[in-house]
């Protein structure tokens, strides 16, 4: 955790606020403290006051809306934490929708006894996550259940973006279209498990958690026709894929030697007996795209931060038995299956 | 990566595929004894680049599948006692006893917590002193050193809140159960690299003597998979049956004399109920005497349970390599991962979830 986030602590560390309790969440004078001590991180004109809803501004053409909850173990990780899972990941949800992210909410469910400094930690992630990813939290709430309720603290994150890129989405997929991804995979998913489980992996993994949109805006600015767009999150590139294939029909095939995945992660794939397709990211979107527009999309986004080890990973084919497939070292087309559940460790 | 990449490289697979059809004048039929294997050869297509000249058929090496459902609903029974935690390898969670798995009975509030190393848990017990910890030691040849260790461990530390439910099984002895069956048609080994490892592959010769087939100890890498069914075949054509060891980087004839030491401190051979394929004399191991103070069956009455309905899971026939996952009825069908009749479909080295991960499924 970084250091300077818990000097800036906005909460008074006098012995008394160590830990939240349930008059935190009751309305009142607590209430009122928290909140205004709490939020001192993320103020905008939005929040000024605290008023019970924020009145946006209009915005020319449509609107994207999404919501999602955050309740990752640890809630601290290397590479990130739930504060800016919570950003990031909302965040990248509509930037892969083709929408550049504009403003979030922020509800929070703490469990009674949470500790206050951490608290002020998380939303200090929150307030850098927010700069970093150029969207504003414009309301909000907090509510405090009894110990046990809850792990510590849980996140709900909606947010609201303008519709910028609109692709035409995965059913229109076509034989010879091809299928990039904007980085390494893997790398949230075992970060989290290598810091939940201990293993004591060196060096450790990092989480990919950041905002994706410079990367989608890369593409919009340079023209290119994307097809579709989403961030590889739960189940990985192969939910991703899968959830393709079903749409458009088509067996989508990936190169297993081009599906770039750091030394760190495959290693410890190896030795969990994981598969790198099936681990989650955070800040790590496949893309695809008509097979003259490869080059041109490779250029545009390796000149992102975000998005500079983008690869070609695969392609769409007719449709065969199995949905998704990979060539992997013998040349034979294996069929890849969906995730279905966590991954476990194996035992040998 | 090293130690990976140069036994996945392409064109030593291929060179050693052309080998194996140049060397084959017909088709032979070779069991990989250990899910590991199995899941590197649908994985890498292996099994499709060799149809016609070799049929794989699944052998019994998958730990979760052959745990019995007796000592899943044990380790159950156990969770749901107030103050006792069950400690678990992640593979155990998914399969069912006769009724639930561990991981419903933890949804249902029992205390099931997952470990890498049994040692873990010995520091989970000594953590935690007012709670009762009792490992779930289940596995092969290759997870016996580690769960011997944390019997010793436990012991050093004086602990009185940790025990083990022993349900460790010997690969030998199963393979011996095989080819005394009738209709085996299995004419040669890849024998299971990691358990060769920590017990060696001395004992084989007298196996190899009685029964005649080839043992070929096999890594689980592509050019480690190839190479073993190389040396079956080449045996097979040139009608000998030898043990030979295809993955020296790992594995030396005696094992890891360190480690067959623990285990034979502190387990003895005893006769073991296989899931799916009854008792196989001197198929597992129990503590010794000496340590059954760590004996979880002696600290926990096991309460009676409901007889329940015979499970329609092959699962016996498809450890043996009597049939292929896709020759039962269910694969597919009936029986899925989301949708499991029984262990070899949801455990990560088992038969059935292997066939439904790589193989084209029937529609």
């Amino acid at each position: 955790m970084n250091d300077d986030a818990s000097a800036s602590c906005p909460l008074p560390d006098d012995g008394r606020d160590d830990q939240i309790a349930l008059a935190h969440g009751e309305g009142g004078r607590l209430t009122r403290r928290l909140l205004r001590d709490m939020l001192q991180p993320l103020q905008n004109d939005f929040l000024a006051g605290l008023p019970d809803g924020a009145t946006l501004p209009a915005v020319p053409g449509r609107l994207v809306f999404t919501t999602d909850s955050y309740v990752v173990t640890p809630r601290s990780f290397p590479g990130g934490d739930i504060g800016s899972l919570s950003v990031f990941g909302t965040a990248n949800d509509l930037a892969v929708s083709g929408a550049r992210p504009r403003w979030l909410s922020l509800g929070l469910i703490l469990e009674e006894g949470f500790s206050t400094r951490e608290l002020a930690r998380i939303i200090a992630s929150i307030a850098r996550a927010g700069e970093v990813a150029d969207v504003q939290i414009v309301t909000g709430d907090t509510k405090v259940v009894p110990r046990g309720a809850a792990d510590g603290l849980f996140i709900n994150t909606a947010g609201i973006g303008e519709l910028v890129f609109p692709t035409p989405g995965p059913s229109s997929l076509d034989e010879g279209d091809r299928l990039l991804v904007s980085g390494p995979i893997g790398q949230h998913g075992l970060a989290v498990l290598t810091a939940r489980e201990a293993l004591g992996l060196d060096p450790a993994p990092t989480s990919d958690s950041a905002a994706l949109w410079p990367a989608v805006e890369a593409l919009h600015d340079a023209g290119i026709r994307v097809k579709s767009m989403r961030d590889a999150t739960r189940g990985g590139v192969a939910a991703v894929l899968h959830e393709w294939a079903d749409a458009c029909g088509k067996t989508l095939v990936l190169e297993a030697d081009a599906i770039p995945v750091s030394s760190t992660v495959r290693g410890a794939c190896e030795l969990l007996g994981l598969d790198p397709l099936h681990v989650a990211c955070e800040g790590t979107m496949v893309v695809a795209v008509a097979s003259e527009e490869v080059a041109e999309a490779l250029r545009v986004l390796r000149q992102v931060a975000v998005s500079s080890a983008a690869a070609e990973i695969g392609g769409v084919v007719e449709r065969r038995v199995a949905p998704v497939a990979v060539r992997r070292s013998l040349g034979q087309l294996v069929p890849l299956d969906e995730p279905s559940g966590a991954p476990l460790p194996r035992i040998c | 990566m090293k130690h990976v990449d140069e036994y996945r490289d392409p064109q030593m697979c291929r060179r050693l595929v052309a080998e194996i059809r140049r060397t084959a004048s017909r088709c032979h039929t070779i069991m990989e004894v250990c899910g590991g294997q199995t899941h590197g050869l649908l994985m890498h297509g292996i099994d499709q680049e060799l149809a016609g000249v070799v049929e794989l058929l699944h052998g019994p090496g998958c730990p979760v599948c052959v745990t019995p459902a007796e000592d899943i609903d044990f380790a159950i029974a156990i969770c749901q006692r107030a103050g006792v935690t069950v400690v678990t390898f992640g593979d155990m969670l998914r399969v069912p006893g006769t009724g639930i798995s561990l991981r419903e009975a933890r949804a249902r509030g029992g205390d099931v917590r997952l470990v890498y190393s049994p040692l873990d848990a010995v520091q989970l017990a000594k953590d935690d002193p007012e709670r009762e910890f009792v490992f779930f030691a289940v596995g092969f040849e290759t997870t016996t050193p580690a769960t011997a260790l944390a019997v010793q461990q436990a012991a050093r530390l004086g602990l009185k809140n940790f025990s083990m439910i022993v349900s460790h099984v010997r690969v030998q002895p199963a393979m011996e159960a095989i080819m005394d069956w009738d209709a085996c048609r299995v004419e040669a080994f890849l024998a299971a690299g990691h358990v060769c490892t920590v017990s060696g592959y001395a004992s084989y010769a007298e196996f190899v003597r009685r029964y005649r087939v080839p043992v070929v100890v096999t890594g689980f890498e592509p050019v480690d998979l190839l190479s073993g069914i190389l040396s079956c075949v080449s045996q097979l054509e040139k009608g000998v049956a030898e043990v030979e060891n295809c993955y020296q980087r790992s594995v030396y004839i005696e094992g890891n004399p360190h480690a067959v030491r623990i285990v034979e401190e502190t387990y003895e051979i005893c006769d073991q109920r296989w899931r799916g394929l009854g008792v196989i004399s001197s198929g597992g191991l129990r503590l010794r005497e000496s340590w059954r103070q760590f004996d979880a069956g002696r600290r926990y009455s096991r309460v009676a349970l409901p007889i329940a309905e015979p499970s329609r899971c092959r699962s016996g026939d498809v450890l043996t390599g009597r049939i292929k996952p896709t020759e039962c009825e269910f694969f597919g069908r009936e029986c899925t991962q989301e949708t499991p009749f029984g262990a070899p479909m949801v455990s990560s080295e088992g038969a059935c979830a292997a066939y439904a991960r790589h193989t084209r499924q029937p529609v």
